[in-house]
């Protein structure tokens, strides 16, 4: 085996390869040849680091230097400097890394990653995900052998029963029940089934898992084919994501040729084995019924619980689903053991959770947390605050099921209860921060836009009962509504959460209700003073010029779209508010700033 | 999704493909949407004739391949354009202003979501989140992506396809 003097590990996740990382490892490549030291250095291909917002990152050990926002012309300069020479290129360094001078702090000691705890996320951006070996050296498959070789079923039933986890899709049902459950049901034939279609639009988390960790997702399927009796797994994944597919059927393709999928699995009597299902574009397929009625390949559209999918799932057999960052714990749990994983967290919430941070914040990225952090520290210290020196205004979890949690109770701890209780949800992992500039009517309507798109309409409070709440919303976000629809919104909110068939349906409400109760005041507002708080809503703005600022050059009136600004040269223009489309164009153009947004 | 609103041109080569494809899964379980999934590599949507061959060769009725396909948005009973482009209206892009981008890209094509320019260049559609929220507010076109875009980017990037 050769041994490398230096390892330059490269983000090759969805965010990273986006902004182009996989020309940058194909210009290492050349730039190593050109100077013949391909040999000494190694290029590895990673999964996320977590901190997308500055992508692409390079790492290279044994320094530890952190690179950021690195351009295939940077990569010259690593090589000469950094790998030639030995000299760190500091202006490539992510400047929070930097200690002085000389000296490089290590990433435990970086806002960003101090108060992480990487359990689920623990080898991506660390091991080559296309290569098995790498993830057996980090103790890969050795929870499947321990649990095929060492302990009876029950046993495999208890540890995850007594860790306390507790599903990571967002629904928060302890993980142990369920796999007693399964394993308890009588059938002939038993499925294990992984959720992997994440469609809360902003979440990224198990994307990142299969990109960066594929195997031990794999490995913990195995570990619950076992725990439950079942000899075939189905990963059902959005085809939205092809790299995670792509590196997901190499890892299958690599495990069957190790012997670790298949038959005779560590030389015992047990055979497994897996397949990816690609999803088609449907977010209620999330739902798990739906979810698997898709497998069967139907229409996926969800029906009546019970029968649980524990007793009647794929193909009317008992059928185990989990989603990835809930398998990916597992691993994990067995090899350590359940009292340290109920050693982290809260006394409900155990381990950690992972976060796909975005909207208006500084580090927007891939976090994870011990659960029981308050939303402050996620906030303020790991995202490092909103940008534009803005004040924040709320989070929103949980997508389009979830709420919002606003400003005044930021110091609220993650997890499952704390959320629950104050009207949010911890969902699947997506934190979307918001700022002043958001409209928080506003945020409802699009919530509402996308489950007026992704109901089924199987059943009828979801089909009808949404495009009731979105028109209502639309007419006060156009100015037409009245205090009588608030009201009659909250009623339909309740009604349609009460008899919806499945998730999607009964969950649709959160977004509205959850901003009607923390931000009344801007629903008033739009209804009674007809403004928007924010400035977001077009129909409720206008746009004015200042006589006294206004020089009359009259490039407002060249730029407008809708010829709406009219006047004379060197005298103060005027907007037709009548025909002006809110485009916003005039303000951006105006040298002397003369134009203002009045809402 | 919608009514199918063109002629069908199809190769034979196209047909021996999909043939070859049915016979590679029609003895798995739940081998419709794989089967169509491929199907839409090789002719790019899923015509009517594309589904009689589908239907044949699974022996799952026209009318429940035509029920699967309308309900899943990744399928189309249309043709997509040469530079297909999606423009992310996920939470986070959204929160970023991915609103104003969309509008630029109709203004600019003079096209709706979901439909496709009349040369048969551009389509556009309003994907969800693609998961690059890093870089939000994100437009695809075919597999290249745009990110952390304003709005003055977007006619230079559709520019560049249009030569």
């Amino acid at each position: 085996m050769d041994f490398a003097r230096s390892h330059v590990l490269v983000c090759s996740g969805t965010g990273c390869a986006s902004s182009n990382s996989e020309k940058i490892i194909t210009e290492f490549e050349q730039q190593l040849k050109k100077y013949e030291i391909e040999k000494e250095i190694k290029v590895i291909r990673t999964g996320c680091f977590g901190l997308c917002a500055l992508g692409p990152i390079i790492v290279v050990y044994p320094e530890g230097a952190f690179y950021s926002e690195v351009k295939v012309e940077d990569i010259k300069d690593i090589v000469e400097e950094h790998l030639l020479k030995g000299r760190i290129v500091k202006r490539l360094l992510y400047q929070e890394t930097i200690a002085d001078e000389d000296t490089i702090k290590s990433l435990n000691e970086v806002d960003f990653y101090k108060k992480q705890l990487r359990v689920a996320l623990r080898n991506c951006g660390v091991i080559n995900p296309e290569n098995i070996e790498e993830y057996i050296a980090f103790d890969g498959y050795k929870a499947l052998g321990n649990v095929l070789t060492e302990m009876t079923p029950e046993q495999v039933i208890d540890i995850i029963k007594k860790s306390g986890l507790r599903g990571r899709g967002g629904g928060g049902f302890p993980s142990g029940l369920k796999w007693e459950f399964t394993a308890k049901a009588k059938g002939d034939q038993k499925y294990v089934a992984c959720n992997a279609d994440e469609g809360d639009p902003g979440a990224f988390m198990d994307r990142s898992v299969l990109e960066g960790d594929p195997h031990s997702v794999i490995e913990a399927m195995a570990i619950a084919g076992y725990a439950v009796g079942a000899n075939q797994g189905y990963i059902y994944i959005r085809a939205e994501y092809p790299i995670a597919v792509k590196r997901l059927e190499l890892a299958i393709k690599e495990a069957k040729e190790y012997g670790l999928l298949g038959d005779h699995i560590f030389g015992t009597d047990f055979c497994f084995d897996l397949e990816i299902r690609l999803g088609a574009g449907a977010f209620v397929c999330g739902e798990e019924t739906a979810l698997m009625t898709s497998i069967e390949g139907y229409r996926g559209e969800p029906r009546p619980r019970p029968p649980f999918p524990a007793v009647k799932g794929l193909w009317a057999k008992p059928t185990l689903l989990n989603n990835v960052e809930t398998y990916a714990n597992i691993p994990v749990i067995i090899l350590k053991g359940a009292e340290w994983f109920a050693g982290i967290g809260t006394e409900k919430s155990k381990g950690t959770k992972v976060f796909a941070l975005g909207g208006k914040i500084e580090n927007t990225g891939l976090v994870e947390i011990p659960m029981g952090t308050t939303l402050r520290e996620i906030v303020e210290e790991i995202g490092g605050g909103i940008p534009n020196g803005k004040k924040f205004k709320a989070a929103q979890t949980g997508g389009p099921s979830g709420g919002c949690i606003p400003a005044e109770l930021i110091d609220t701890p993650i997890d499952y209860d704390s959320l629950m209780e104050i009207g949010s949800m911890m969902g699947s992992g997506g934190l979307i921060v918001m700022d002043e500039d958001t409209c928080m009517v506003d945020i409802a309507k699009f919530f509402l836009e996308f489950t007026v798109d992704e109901s089924c309409g199987k059943c009828s409070p979801c089909r009808i009962g949404t495009k009731r709440m979105l028109e209502i919303l639309e007419k006060i976000t156009n100015g037409n509504g009245t205090m009588k629809d608030i009201e009659n919104l909250e009623t339909l909110c309740n009604n349609v959460k009460a008899a919806a068939l499945c998730g999607l349906g009964q969950t649709a409400p959160n977004p509205i209700l959850s901003t009607l109760r923390y931000f009344k005041d801007e629903y008033i507002a739009h209804v009674q003073e007809k403004k928007c708080p924010a400035g977001v809503c077009k129909s409720l703005l206008a746009y004015t010029i200042d006589a006294g600022l206004c020089k009359g050059c009259g490039i407002c009136a060249k730029q407008c779209p809708v010829d709406a600004i009219s006047g004379e040269r060197k005298k103060p223009y005027i907007i037709d508010t009548d025909s002006c489309v809110k485009c916003g164009i005039c303000m951006e153009k105006c040298p002397f700033k003369a134009i203002f947004k009045n809402y | 999704m919608g009514e199918q609103n063109c002629t069908f041109v199809g190769t034979k080569e196209q047909e021996q493909k999909l043939l070859e494809v049915i016979e590679k899964h029609k003895d798995t379980k739940g081998a419709l949407i794989p089967v169509l999934h491929e199907a839409q590599e090789i002719y790019g949507y899923l015509p009517l004739e594309v589904q009689k061959i589908v239907s044949e060769g699974l022996d799952v009725s026209l009318t429940e391949i035509y029920g699967v396909i309308t309900f899943y948005t990744q399928f189309s009973l249309n043709p997509k354009g040469k530079y297909k482009i999606g423009v992310c209206l996920g939470t986070a892009c959204y929160v970023k202003g991915a609103g104003p981008i969309i509008d630029k890209v109709k203004e600019k094509l003079g096209i709706n979501v979901d439909e496709c320019s009349e040369d048969g260049l551009f389509s556009l559609e309003a994907t969800r989140c693609i998961g690059a929220c890093g870089l939000a507010p994100v437009m695809t076109i075919n597999d290249d992506v745009y990110g952390k875009l304003e709005t003055e980017d977007v006619e230079g990037i559709l520019e560049k396809y249009m030569k």
